[in-house]
């Protein structure tokens, strides 16, 4: 027992000297995400908050023709400038997307109002435009207002009610609730969190196999009377430290972050205060094994510390693949889901975040699951460091 | 006392050691000579417990590498070839290290590591990091580390190379001393001078196989020689390849 310690404590010290081992465990892995994070929610809410607040402008061709429609939009929050070219020019500026939308009023616009006949208007626009999808939707929006307002007013001046034109009515009820729209995109927090986990750990793990190849220093510590799997076990303990660290790190840095973000302004509100840490530690926590004992025997399988690097690279993408899927597929949380590791950390974080009951059964499931498949795994590790292969 | 037994080793189709049989006596300095390939390295893997032979057996202090292996590494000091030291570490903590995983702690282990140091003149850079040391420097660290825990037996695979001229000679003053004090000494070298002025005992190592063995003056009388690397070149022709 206290061998095993001398050689975690080894590789700590070891691994705490090297400045690429500590920036990625402390560094780059877990606040890479939160910063990401924090970036992306800000535009988003930058994007959607201040689109509805500014006056959309909208050039017009021919405003004389309708001064009553003109002051509609006005008073409804466009700032309505007269368009200095003709309808051609104004083509050709929305196809190259120097201006979303360009309203054109037919010169016969006031005549046909007054006969009581369908007047004319154009909206020309790029519908394969995504950035301007939203001020073509206002402009439409607001011309169907004026519309159904003159429609009401000439039924009513003739007498009929103006409800007989409208049979079904529809009211959208969104169930939503503000923090179930967060957790869409808070959902990704757990891929983050799986992620800057396993770069925390990434290496060490190699260091510990390939790079003690590489370096010559694996043949005399196999001379020392430790057994190989005491070794093994203790480079593991050594790479689990490193990684409950890193995710120790993401999890605060993603309460302080998204403290700073403004999710209210999205109609969310963001589930994230220290109880989520502390439970999320404690949920996540066991992931630490496998993810260990995984990247340790897949580096101990190869000759060199660069050869290392490219299958853990890949290897740390595997765990995150689970996510994906559930995020496609939107499965909903069951016992026989909670077995699987990684997916089950997803389903069991993202009800944390999303404010719902965690189910005691089910994060029990994944803990245990995750642990049995943990220990599974560092057993296959130590079983393939007594080879005589490994010598290389 | 390392007594080896016959032992065999291959590689795949490779046959790297067949039937090595010699005894290493405490108190002497017993030499494993051979061309570069001839399966030192291979043999001394066996004994240093780190590969298990095919055939054959090997004891050390009377204990089997095999079946006793981890009571052999306690009485075994091993310096591989080229042993890689850790280069975030410094010199003490490296040292430190083994003394730790052999068993030893607190004022022990720091007395003999004070030892150590004197010994082996590793004051000036004991606590430095190992990254950037010359090999000189990083031979003697890995001997120190090797003899942290006062071993009776003590394994070197080629323990000069890379070395210098005055390293080698504090090196080959340190290893006369480890026999003075009753130890047994096991070393390889493709260096014939080397071992002629360093070995009680030579055994000359070709394809696997023992050519020859003896003290320098029995080798000598008995290929009729006066000089060694005559006796050396004929052992080594006597052994071909076998089919």
């Amino acid at each position: 027992m206290k061998t095993l310690w001398t050689v975690v404590g080894k590789e700590l010290l070891d691994n705490a000297r090297d400045r690429r081992t500590l920036a990625s465990a402390l560094l780059f892995g877990p606040l890479f995400g939160p910063l990401l994070f924090a970036v992306l929610i800000s535009v988003v809410i930058q994007q959607s908050v201040s689109d509805i607040e500014r006056p959309v402008s909208l050039p017009v061709i021919g405003a004389e023709h309708a001064p009553n429609l003109i002051g509609f939009l006005d008073r409804n929050g466009f700032e309505v400038e007269d368009w200095s070219g003709d309808a051609a020019d104004a083509r050709d500026a929305v196809q190259a997307g120097r201006v979303d939308v360009v309203l054109v009023i037919d010169p016969v616009f006031g005549e046909r109002f007054q006969a009581g006949l369908p007047a004319r208007v154009q909206l020309i626009q790029d519908a394969s435009a995504q950035r301007a999808a939203r001020n073509v939707n206002r402009a439409r929006g607001a011309l169907n207002a004026y519309s159904a307002q003159l429609r009401a007013l000439r039924l009513q001046a003739r007498g009929v009610s103006p409800d007989v034109l409208r049979p079904v009515v529809i009211d959208d009820v969104d169930v939503s609730t503000a923090t179930g729209r967060a957790a869409l995109l808070l959902g990704m927090i757990t891929y983050f969190l799986l992620a800057a986990m396993l770069m925390g750990g990434l290496y060490l793990a190699i260091d510990a196999t390939a790079g003690e190849r590489e370096r010559g220093s694996l043949e005399p510590l196999l001379t020392l009377p430790v057994t190989r799997s005491t070794l093994l076990v203790g480079k593991i303990l050594a790479t689990c430290c490193y990684m409950l660290l890193s995710l120790v790190i993401t999890l605060v840095a993603f309460a302080i972050g998204l403290s700073f973000v403004s999710l209210e302004e999205l109609g969310m509100s963001a589930n994230f205060g220290p109880q989520v840490v502390g439970l999320g530690f404690l949920l996540m926590a066991p992931f630490v094994l496998l993810g260990a004992a995984l990247m340790t025997l897949v580096a101990s399988f190869t000759k060199t510390y660069k050869e290392a690097q490219t299958y853990v690279g890949v290897l740390i993408v595997v765990p995150t693949l689970p996510i994906l899927f559930a995020a496609f597929l939107s499965v909903k949380p069951s016992a026989l889901l909670m077995a699987v590791p990684s997916l089950s950390q997803h389903l069991l974080m993202t009800a944390l975040i999303r404010n719902e009951p965690v189910d005691p059964g089910h994060a029990a499931i994944s803990v245990v699951s995750t642990l049995v498949l943990g220990a599974l795994v560092t057993w296959l590790a130590t079983l393939f460091y007594r080879r005589e292969g490994l010598m290389g | 006392m390392i007594e080896v037994d016959g032992i065999s080793k291959r590689f795949g189709k490779v046959e790297a050691v067949r039937s090595v049989s010699f005894a290493a006596e405490d108190g002497r300095i017993t030499g494993l000579l051979g061309p570069n390939g001839a399966g030192k390295s291979t043999t001394l893997r066996v004994l240093y417990t780190v590969l298990k032979p095919d055939g054959g057996r090997a004891r050390i202090g009377g204990r089997d590498v095999v079946t006793d292996a981890l009571a052999v590494r306690r009485s075994m000091g091993a310096m591989p070839h080229g042993a890689g030291l850790y280069p975030q570490l410094t010199a003490w903590e490296n040292i430190a290290y083994y003394g730790r995983l052999h068993g030893l702690a607190g004022p022990a282990l720091a007395r003999r590591i004070d030892d150590i140091t004197q010994l082996l003149n590793l004051g000036e850079f004991i606590d430095r990091r190992t990254k950037g040391f010359s090999q000189g420097q990083r031979t003697r660290v890995a001997l120190a580390r090797a003899l942290v825990h006062d071993p009776q037996h003590v394994l070197l695979d080629e323990p000069t190379n890379g070395l210098d001229v005055m390293a080698t000679r504090a090196l080959r003053q340190l290893i006369l001393r480890l026999r003075d004090q009753g130890r047994c000494v096991l070393l390889s070298s493709h260096v014939m001078q080397e071992v002629a002025a360093l070995c009680d005992c030579i055994v000359i190592v070709a394809h696997g196989q023992v050519a020859a063995s003896g003290t320098p003056d029995e080798l000598r009388r008995r290929y009729a020689e006066t000089d060694l690397e005559e006796v050396f070149v004929r052992a080594i022709s006597g052994v071909g390849e076998r089919p």
